[in-house]
């Protein structure tokens, strides 16, 4: 007889992680690993308040020492990709019969995770999203599902991943367990490498621009031909896509918040721009060209992109006379 | 001599500031900047920096002022090509036009308006550092020759050079120049578009994504070469001695982004995209890096 998930610890409390802890609070003993000292003391103090899609206020015990969260059941890792390597440290030989899921944008951070530990790996992709109002306050913006299913490296067992699915779909979030992630992983990412990049580069948001393929010089084209590279790879990997990446950008545009070239929506690589943060341009984009090397294949719109993005970052650290500065 | 500057910048204003010291030479010089126009209506052209002097150009910004012309010189930006010859074509309904503009199509859409045709490139660069004062940065040659299909005739362009070699600048009038445009061209658009897209300065840029650097002149050196065009250097030579040279320049296409101006890109990788279809040579990264930075461009239209 498996035993039930009864205490959870989610790694990293950005909008993500405060929504899946918030939401598990209801339906288990809810965790929190944070960076910052500061914020765990203030989630124990005034635990974890959820607004928008749902509403809630939760119990939250919150620590910056995995020793300190008890023996759990269930690790969601929902930092950065930048940060997992480092989250995944902190973990080592702590949690002995957890399974840690890895929720991150992009590819190859259940590798990372598995040096660090002999935990079972849930693959996960995740299509909510929240807005971090403060370190206590998260807002639930859109409540769409995170999809999960075995690593293929180290995989959960698939009834422990159900199970694990059906506690998240109990806490009021919306799941869905799939026998193989990577065909929905595959998607998201070729759909994700082509938005983000192009995004971070041209600082334009996800608008309609982003499918306009009629004119010679429409912005469509070059995602397009993105996306093309990408399930060219994923073919030649024998991935069987989930869904069509270009479906998912005509729907993106054509539905709810982006629907309007008023509201424009930033993906996470803009928004990093914007702030001058490091992106996950190499778990993204990264991936697809380190995967096009592994099957011999030619993405040189993909690399050319990967390479623009990474020189942006680089452009940070030159002030305006183009020294460099850090 | 009569000629006309067409978009009297910072280039239009080397040329026709040169033009004006020589004594068969009338200068006339059309451009829509009212203060620049009246700068140097008053106080003459003036040249600082590389070149020291000033010279008499009458300036007018409206077209009708100025009369019939033997040579028009068009430096305007690519994208006002269009207006700036239709508003002057009338001034050369018997010369011939020069263009030493950036990128290719210029050519063409100027002989749409006059009946011979005159295509150049030009390196000299410089900036206007207040109305009617311009700062020659760096000096260099210029390459003229007969357009096709609407060429002027190999004397005309020699009179043309003549004209210029005289005046203290460096020109070579060619039977086809077409090489040194396509190297201009293919330099600039590697160097412009991975400045603008990476907003970091040419030597940086070149250590950033040099890879792109080269894929991008790789694809113009194929198209030139399905055209039967000799170049007359290699533009990744040229790419890596900017490297050196130019290591902390800012592409004009940068300064373009960084002041949120519309850029070149259509003369430059996009004109290397349309004619590589045009000639059945694959252009697939010049044809990206054009749609991204005309997706830049777009992102400055949107409200915040």
């Amino acid at each position: 007889m498996m035993k039930p998930i009864q205490r959870t610890c989610v790694a990293g409390a950005g909008a993500i992680g405060s929504l899946f802890a918030g939401h598990l609070a209801d339906v288990a003993v809810s965790t929190v690993l944070t960076r910052r000292k500061d914020h765990a003391e203030r989630l124990n103090e005034h635990g974890l308040k959820i607004s928008g899609k749902s509403e809630r206020h939760a119990r939250i015990l919150a620590s910056t020492d995995p020793a300190a969260l008890g023996d759990v059941d269930l690790v969601i890792i929902a930092t950065k990709a930048g940060a997992v390597e480092e989250t995944a440290r902190s973990m080592a030989g702590h949690f002995p019969n957890a399974m840690m899921m890895t929720v991150q944008n992009g590819l190859g951070l259940e590798d990372i995770v598995a040096q660090y530990g002999d935990w079972p790996i849930i693959s996960a992709v995740t299509f909510m999203s929240g807005n971090r109002r403060s370190d206590m306050h998260v807002e639930y913006e859109l409540d769409t599902a995170t999809w999960m299913g075995p690593w293929a490296g180290r995989p959960a067992d698939d009834d422990r991943i159900r199970a694990v699915c059906a506690l998240i779909e109990k806490s009021g979030l919306k799941a869905q367990a799939f026998p193989d992630l990577l065909p929905a992983q595959w998607s998201k990412l070729i759909f994700n490498a082509a938005i983000n990049s192009i995004s971070a580069v041209s600082d334009l948001p996800h608008v309609r621009a982003y499918t306009a393929v009629e004119h010679v010089e429409d912005l469509g084209r070059t995602v397009r031909a993105m996306m093309e590279e990408g399930k060219a790879i994923a073919a030649a990997m024998g991935i069987e896509l989930y869904e069509d990446p270009w479906e998912m950008n005509l729907k993106a545009t054509r539905h709810g918040r982006t629907g309007s070239e008023d509201y424009a929506h930033a993906p996470s690589m803009l928004e990093d721009v914007r702030a001058h943060r490091p992106t996950e341009i190499d778990w993204i984009t990264g991936a697809i060209v380190r995967s096009a090397r592994d099957v011999g294949m030619p993405a040189p719109i993909n690399e050319a992109l990967y390479r623009l993005v990474k020189a942006r970052e680089a452009s940070w650290k030159f002030d305006n006379h183009n020294h460099r500065t850090g | 001599m009569k000629i006309c500057i067409i978009g009297c910048g910072a280039i239009g204003s080397l040329f026709g500031a040169h033009l004006a010291k020589l004594n068969d030479v009338t200068v006339w010089a059309y451009d829509p900047n009212q203060a620049h126009v009246d700068a140097i209506n008053a106080n003459g052209l003036r040249l600082t920096g590389q070149a020291d002097f000033v010279a008499q150009v009458n300036a007018r910004t409206d077209a009708a002022d100025i009369p019939a012309c033997d040579f028009g010189i068009i430096a305007a930006k690519t994208l006002h090509t269009r207006a700036a010859m239709e508003a002057t074509a009338r001034i050369f309904e018997d010369g011939a036009v020069c263009s030493v503009q950036n990128g290719v199509g210029n050519e063409e859409i100027i002989a749409e308006y006059v009946p011979r045709v005159i295509l150049g490139t030009t390196f000299p660069a410089g900036h206007i550092t207040a109305p009617g004062v311009v700062n020659q940065d760096t000096a260099g040659k210029t390459w003229i020759g007969p357009f096709a299909p609407k060429p002027a005739s190999m004397e005309e362009v020699r009179k043309l050079a003549d004209a210029m070699n005289r005046s203290g600048m460096t020109c070579i009038p060619m039977e086809d120049a077409r090489g040194a445009l396509w190297t201009k061209l293919i330099f600039n658009s590697a160097s412009n578009a991975m400045g603008a897209l990476t907003r970091l300065p040419h030597g940086i840029a070149c250590e950033q994504v040099w890879p792109v650097m080269l894929a991008l002149a790789q694809e113009g050196i194929a198209v030139s070469k399905a055209l039967d065009i000799t170049l007359d250097s290699d533009p990744v030579a040229l790419l890596e001695h900017g490297k050196k040279v130019a290591y902390r320049h800012k592409p004009s296409m940068l300064q373009d982004v960084l002041a949120q101006r519309a850029t070149e890109v259509d003369a430059l990788n996009g004109g290397i995209a349309r004619i590589g279809k045009e000639v059945g040579v694959p252009t697939p990264l010049n044809e990206a890096m054009a749609l991204l930075i005309k997706g830049l461009e777009y992102s400055w239209t949107l409200p915040e």
